[in-house]
């Protein structure tokens, strides 16, 4: 009888507590009642509590060992002696520390044997990047193409005035531009033809226009003759005979498309006029030898390198 | 302040279980899924895989500093990634389709936590005996017997627990040189950090925390109802059958009482500490200890199996009425599961046509817009580009850069000549890359003219380009 379930299942023998019953029953309450509505006690499991009281213990011991009260000039500085500007320096420290076999090796190895050197141009190539943002960018720009028109050199194209090879741009950036501080800078001076009477308005209007000639651009055919004599008594000797111009002088190429200040008649003829020309601080004194290599390489590869 | 607030308490103290020892077919397939799974584990990072002198031979190796993933013949780059996340989703809706369909079975056979307090709780048995040595024991002063046999016990877990946390690292690098060196002092402070941390988890989860964890500590306790509905076959008390429980006394008929002779065998053995004739109930993992348990004492006296076992809701009202419940392929097979299989296996599908689809090899480029463009002494224009090349390949091999799209343009390196670049094995490489245009084609006289780089390796018939824009002189 009592093997068979069959028999036992039926509703009305159903005398034990229904199970959901056991849900009904409310636990205790905290006590508290806000419009009716209030709250069970459900307590935290004690290892919970335990590990909430050794915080507050460990902040304790944190206040003493570390910096951590304001004062009015400081913080208490915490028995550790912890400072995270003392790391952040000693950071900077082993990297530099890290680097410094690199920067000897820049130093050692000639100029142009740095690029037959994979890691090493590598290192030069990120370093001077950061060199150059740092002291190059205010004026040639963060990207190298300097200010066109406006006398600062475009760092990427083919077109130097003073040489582009690792050689040229290493002394260019040491001694800088003329620049008096250093009797090595490279110096030129072009006259100021128009203000200094060298030439009268005329003359300069006819080489304005043979230079125009040489740079394929529209000129008028008769003044250009004209100029070509002028030409060749007072801007041959810096700029040569067919406008090609001259990395010993810092004597722009006048034959080609790229301009330092402008490739315009008017912007031309100014330049005949009132000579123009840019100055460069020198970094021998604010950079080491090895940084000064290092941003060469990173110019150099900039895509004008020669 | 009333004396209800005076009277109430900040916490609540556990209530220690002693799990008694149970033997049956649940507990036998148990104990095979945890060697199968403790086994996968403590295996995995030493099998060995041969991709070739470049690569690691590893077969299942996560070279986070590296930055790649293998997985025998897979190895996945940081920017294959979504593979790992198509896992991750698949294991979700998996688990989805696991819970729907036979409901807590991961968190009863299969979760590390129940599998390792399982373990736990078996060193506990053979050191200090049974149920009832435990009780006494636990309520003991601290004996020399106590304190030895509470000692040896920490011993083995914390032995257990090390073990855990070391084989874990193995994952992370090469496991016979992590080996050598993590018993040398030479491993990295991660390393060991790491195993420390594992080590300390995996002994309090497992020895103390146990089915705290799951109550107090997992979501998944609490998302899982939201899987589970009438017709999910999970473990159940029949209580049509089984009530009015009472005490069997020898050779008295008792007519008016169920099959539950209120025994406590289903209690003793529960891991989590809780009466499963209560219903389901949050605490509950399914483990299935509760079944054998109660089996066997309805063999002992008589009455058929299953007054606790694997059942489904929306049979309660049929086996009530006598008749037999529905098949477990009708439970199984509904709706909800069959849209659960049908994502798992799209996903699945598409995971493994991807695998099979991508490239070992791969192009980015990105154009240099500072400044857009420069004029050289001839007049010609020039654009500067960044070209990211992958070579996802045991091999280092040559990458042949070409271009399309434009007429008088022509494509240089930057640093060496040629149109060739060599990237290593298993490695990415940034080349820059000159487009030059004459000075009078249109592509220099013109604002912006679309260009497509071309890569491809020498003697293979692969090639992949990237699209990207050239800028004249016309801005």
């Amino acid at each position: 009888m009592a093997d068979n379930p069959k028999e036992k299942i039926t509703p009305a023998s159903r005398q034990y507590p229904d199970p959901q019953s056991k849900l009904k029953q409310d636990p205790p309450t905290t006590g508290h009642s806000w419009d009716g509505i209030e709250e069970y006690d459900n307590p935290m499991p004690r290892w919970w509590v335990w590990i909430f009281l050794i915080t507050v213990v460990w902040s304790v011991g944190y206040w003493i060992a570390y910096p951590a009260w304001p004062g009015i000039q400081s913080a208490t500085s915490g028995l550790l002696g912890y400072s995270s500007r003392a790391n952040v320096a000693a950071e900077i420290d082993e990297f530099e520390a890290r680097n410094e076999t690199w920067f000897a090796q820049l130093v050692e190895t000639d100029l142009d044997a740095i690029r037959e050197d994979p890691d090493l141009h590598r290192f030069a190539v990120n370093a001077g990047a950061s060199v150059f943002a740092a002291q190059c960018s205010q004026c040639h720009g963060t990207g190298g193409a300097g200010v066109q028109a406006a006398g600062y050199p475009n760092l990427l194209n083919d077109a130097w005035l003073w040489g582009g090879t690792m050689e040229d741009i290493t002394t260019t950036v040491t001694w800088g531009i003329r620049n008096d501080d250093y009797p090595e800078a490279r110096w030129s001076q072009m006259p100021a033809f128009g203000v200094d009477g060298l030439l009268d308005d005329q003359e300069i209007t006819e080489i304005t226009h043979y230079v125009l000639r040489m740079s394929g651009q529209d000129h008028d055919e008769a003044l250009a003759d004209a100029g070509a004599e002028e030409y060749e008594w007072n801007c041959a000797s810096c700029h040569g005979d067919g406008g090609e111009g001259d990395y010993e002088l810092g004597a722009p190429a006048l034959n080609n498309q790229v301009w330092f200040y402008g490739g315009s008649e008017e912007a031309i003829r100014h330049s005949i006029y009132y000579s123009r020309f840019g100055v460069m601080p020198g970094f021998e004194t604010r950079l080491r030898e090895a940084e000064i290599r290092a941003v060469a390489a990173y110019v150099h590869q900039l895509g004008g390198g020669q | 302040m009333s004396s209800e607030e005076t009277s109430q308490s900040l916490y609540a103290a556990r209530e220690p279980i002693f799990p008694r020892r149970v033997k049956g077919s649940f507990r036998t397939m148990k104990w095979w899924l945890l060697a199968l799974m403790l086994g996968i584990y403590y295996v995995t990072p030493w099998i060995r895989w041969d991709r070739g002198p470049n690569l690691p031979d590893q077969a299942v190796l996560l070279d986070l500093g590296n930055r790649r993933f293998f997985f025998f013949m897979v190895e996945i780059w940081p920017h294959e990634f979504y593979f790992v996340a198509g896992l991750l989703i698949m294991a979700g809706i998996g688990l989805f389709l696991f819970t729907s369909a036979l409901g807590r079975v991961w968190c009863g056979y299969a979760c590390p936590q129940t599998v390792w307090t399982d373990l736990f709780i078996q060193v506990e048995r053979w050191i200090e005996g049974d149920r009832n040595a435990r009780l006494r024991l636990h309520r003991q002063r601290w004996t020399g017997e106590k304190i030895g046999k509470y000692s040896l016990k920490w011993t083995v877990w914390f032995l257990i627990a090390m073990a855990t946390g070391g084989a874990w690292v193995f994952y992370f690098a090469d496991a016979p040189t992590l080996f050598v060196e993590l018993f040398t002092g030479q491993a990295h402070p991660v390393a060991y950090i790491t195993v420390l941390i594992l080590t300390m988890t995996t002994f309090l989860f497992g020895g103390f925390f146990r089915e705290q964890v799951c109550i107090y500590g997992c979501p998944w306790p609490r998302i899982q109802a939201a899987m589970m509905d009438e017709d999910t076959i999970t473990i159940g008390y029949r209580d049509w059958r089984g009530e009015p429980r009472g005490k069997l006394k020898k050779g008295q008929a008792a007519p008016s009482q169920g099959d539950c002779i209120d025994c406590m065998a289903c209690v003793n053995v529960c891991p989590m500490g809780i009466d499963i004739r209560d219903g389901q109930q949050l605490a509950c993992i399914t483990c299935g200890l509760c079944i054998d348990a109660c089996d066997d004492v309805m063999d002992r006296i008589g009455k058929p199996r299953g007054l606790i076992g694997y059942l489904a809701l929306s049979d309660e009202i049929r086996e009530r009425g006598g008749e037999t419940p529905k098949s477990v392929w009708s439970h199984v097979f509904r709706p909800r599961t069959i849209l659960y299989t049908v994502l798992w296996a799209g996903i699945g599908l598409a995971l493994i046509v991807a695998l099979f689809l991508r490239s070992d090899i791969d192009m980015s480029v990105s154009p240099i817009r500072n400044p857009t463009h420069v004029v050289l002494s001839d007049g010609a224009v020039r654009n500067a580009y960044d070209v990211r090349l992958r070579n996802m390949h045991g091999e280092p091999r040559p990458f042949i850069l070409s271009h399309t799209g434009a007429e008088g343009i022509t494509l240089a390196l930057e640093g060496q000549p040629g149109l060739v670049v060599m990237v290593p094995a298993d490695e990415q490489l940034s080349q820059r890359v000159y487009l030059t245009a004459r000075p009078d084609s249109p592509a220099a006289v013109g604002h912006q003219t679309p260009v497509r780089i071309w890569a491809s390796i020498d003697g293979e018939a692969e090639r992949i380009y990237a699209d990207t824009i050239f800028n004249g002189r016309n801005q």
